[in-house]
């Protein structure tokens, strides 16, 4: 009679799969006062017409997608200088960019490439950074981001978050037939790589501190269950697996412990899991609704979404045990929380009015602002610099990303063809 | 609070009153629960306690069968059980009883709205008030299995309040 458990569950891991469609990316809301900054296509000596990569195009997309930098369109560009010996300021100053990035990529004796940029001071009319980076075909969007990662870091202040990835689920097919995907892409949406497809919910991804593992939620079995899972190669393994919810797992800052919500003992109350053997320490007790545990990036607090007080609102409790701290206020609605990598800001699904929208709360002044519009906006992502919170949103009635920057100001749209997205996860910085 | 415990007494006396009438009266469709469709709103409807006073089709096949109504729906944010959904579950409870080799999973779910986590953990509650009452009428705990999808699966498509009454639900799946 137990039909359920006699289906069959095809769960296919594709390891470094095939691409699939990349995210289009859209800015949705641009900034006044960004900075002009002119980037000159790549000079290019190799065997083919043209470099595998227009790192130029990579770059400049890049920079305008942080909403800092303005670029001068391409049939602006007075001039297509390959190095600093070719610079003429005075030209640039007339262009109005206040910054020039110009390079070349060399095709080597054995099929690699090398890629150099240069970074000036239109005004002051000085060399502010160069490098070489000696790199494979597979690797150029990667050096790419990381050029940008140099560039913004110099003339912001601030270190960049281009060259790193996100995680997300898709869903398409029919609600009786549905598809649910786990993904890897860079953060412009290019190089989706397929890391989980299953015939049942995907959910809950979370980055291991190191950027090598992904912790997930998977019902393949019919129940919740928690994965984590090595990103290259695709081995995983099944953490938590009790009776009733397994969900919303969140790495401790060092990768050796697990926060949970597990429900085993009759109600969803918050873990802490040790990786390595198991060990399991409960944090929360009551009939209420306890979840949604992340850590503070001191690791010395775990912020949860509890209904204790009789609706969803963030609070806060000593990593060890103790007593928890309610810390939103404002409206009937704070759930889903996100911590800034510094700390001082709470990211969250904010209710009001039957609106769900991505509220910023600044534990430093204590004032909660709402920085999106949607009425369906959900899961908020910090970037590991902090600037930008990627989440998902609507367009119509398809699920699909956004990101805006953490003052509100700027915002893009990250969209797929066809399908849905959802759950987005900024991953730490690179290594 | 109080609201509650009322009902929940007269869940007990339903439960008290089915299996009394259920000894003598065999024939098939003596009862006739209402139809109360696929998106039954809760709270607004008075039926009785009295109303649905006894079951004697043991058929889960049989349309007629309040045994064919599957679903128990739910108010936004909340998991009560609304007096249309402790009937029909004193019936599912019923059958239970009498088929404890029979197995039941209830499956909760939520609308889309808020967070995903926070969902699941309605969706369990939900579950878990449907899984109380069958226990509370007699069904072995060995005979439910719970889980929760929270929003992960929809049972209507769109981001309308027709669709989110839908998706707001337990199902119990035999």
């Amino acid at each position: 009679m137990n039909n359920y458990y006699r289906l069959m569950i095809f769960v296919l891991l594709l390891v470094s799969g095939t691409a699939r469609a990349a995210l289009t990316i859209e800015i949705t809301q641009g900034v006044e006062g960004a900075t002009p900054i002119a980037v000159v296509p790549f000079g290019w000596n190799g065997n083919t017409a043209a470099a595998p990569e227009n790192i130029a195009a990579i770059i400049t997309a890049d920079l305008n997608r942080s909403g800092r930098f303005e670029s001068l369109p391409d049939h602006d560009l007075i001039a297509h200088p390959t190095e600093g010996a070719q610079v003429q300021f005075q030209n640039w100053r007339m262009v109005k960019v206040d910054d020039l990035v110009i390079g070349k990529v060399t095709e080597t004796a054995d099929g690699n490439f090398t890629v150099q940029f240069e970074l000036y001071d239109v005004y002051g009319g000085k060399q502010l950074t160069s490098a070489v980076y000696p790199t494979s075909r597979a690797d150029l969007r990667r050096v790419s981001h990381h050029i940008s990662d140099v560039i913004y870091e110099k003339l912001t202040g601030l270190r960049g978050a281009f060259n790193t990835q996100i995680a997300y689920v898709t869903t398409s097919g029919t609600p009786n037939n549905k598809t649910y995907t786990l993904l890897v892409a860079d953060s412009d949406g290019y190089n989706p790589q397929t890391i989980l497809t299953s015939d049942q919910p995907l959910m809950s991804p979370s980055w291991s501190p190191d950027g090598r593992q992904i912790a997930y939620v998977s019902f393949e079995n019919k129940l919740a269950e928690i994965y984590i899972q090595e990103v290259t190669t695709g081995s995983r393994r099944k953490l938590a697996a009790f009776k009733g919810i397994n969900g919303a797992p969140s790495w401790s800052p060092d990768g050796r412990q697990l926060a949970l919500t597990l429900s085993r003992d009759g109600n969803p109350e918050i873990y802490v899991m040790d990786v390595a053997n198991g060990a399991l320490r409960r944090l929360t007790n009551g009939a209420a609704i306890d979840t949604e545990p992340v850590w503070t990036p001191d690791s010395q607090s775990i912020i949860f979404t509890s209904d204790r007080g009789g609706s969803a609102q963030l609070y806060r409790i000593p990593a060890r045990g103790g007593k928890a701290a309610r810390l939103t206020f404002d409206g009937k609605y704070n759930a889903g929380a996100d911590i800034s990598p510094d700390g001082r800001k709470i990211a969250m699904v904010h209710g009001n009015g039957g609106n769900y929208r991505i509220a910023v709360l600044d534990l430093d002044s204590g004032l909660q602002r709402v920085l999106t519009d949607g009425p369906l906006d959900e899961s908020p992502s910090f970037s590991p610099n902090g600037s930008m919170i990627i989440y998902a949103t609507r367009a119509g009635n398809r699920e699909v990303l956004s990101a805006v920057s953490v003052d509100g100001r700027f915002r893009q749209r990250l969209s797929l063809q066809a399908g849905n997205v959802r759950e987005p996860v900024w991953s730490p910085f690179g290594k | 609070m109080k609201c509650k415990l009322n009902r929940l007494l007269a869940v007990l006396l339903i439960a008290t009153v089915a299996g009394c009438s259920t000894t003598g009266d065999k024939q098939d469709g003596s009862v006739s629960i209402e139809d109360r469709g696929t998106a039954a709103d809760g709270g607004a409807m008075a039926s009785g306690a009295a109303g649905g006073s006894s079951f004697s089709s043991y058929s889960l096949d049989d349309p007629n069968s309040s045994l064919s109504q599957r679903v128990i729906y739910f108010e936004y944010d909340s998991a009560e059980i609304t007096m249309d959904g402790q009937d029909l579950l004193v019936q599912h409870a019923g059958y239970l009883v009498a088929n404890p080799d029979v197995h039941i999973t209830l499956e909760g779910n939520t609308d889309e709205r808020g967070s995903r986590e926070y969902n699941i953990a309605l969706g369990d509650r939900r579950a878990l008030s449907v899984q109380r009452i069958l226990e509370l009428n007699g069904v072995a705990p060995e005979q439910i299995t719970v889980v929760s999808y929270g929003e992960e699966k929809p049972a209507a498509e769109g981001n309308s309040d027709a669709a989110w009454r839908l998706n707001r639900r337990v199902e119990l799946l035999y």
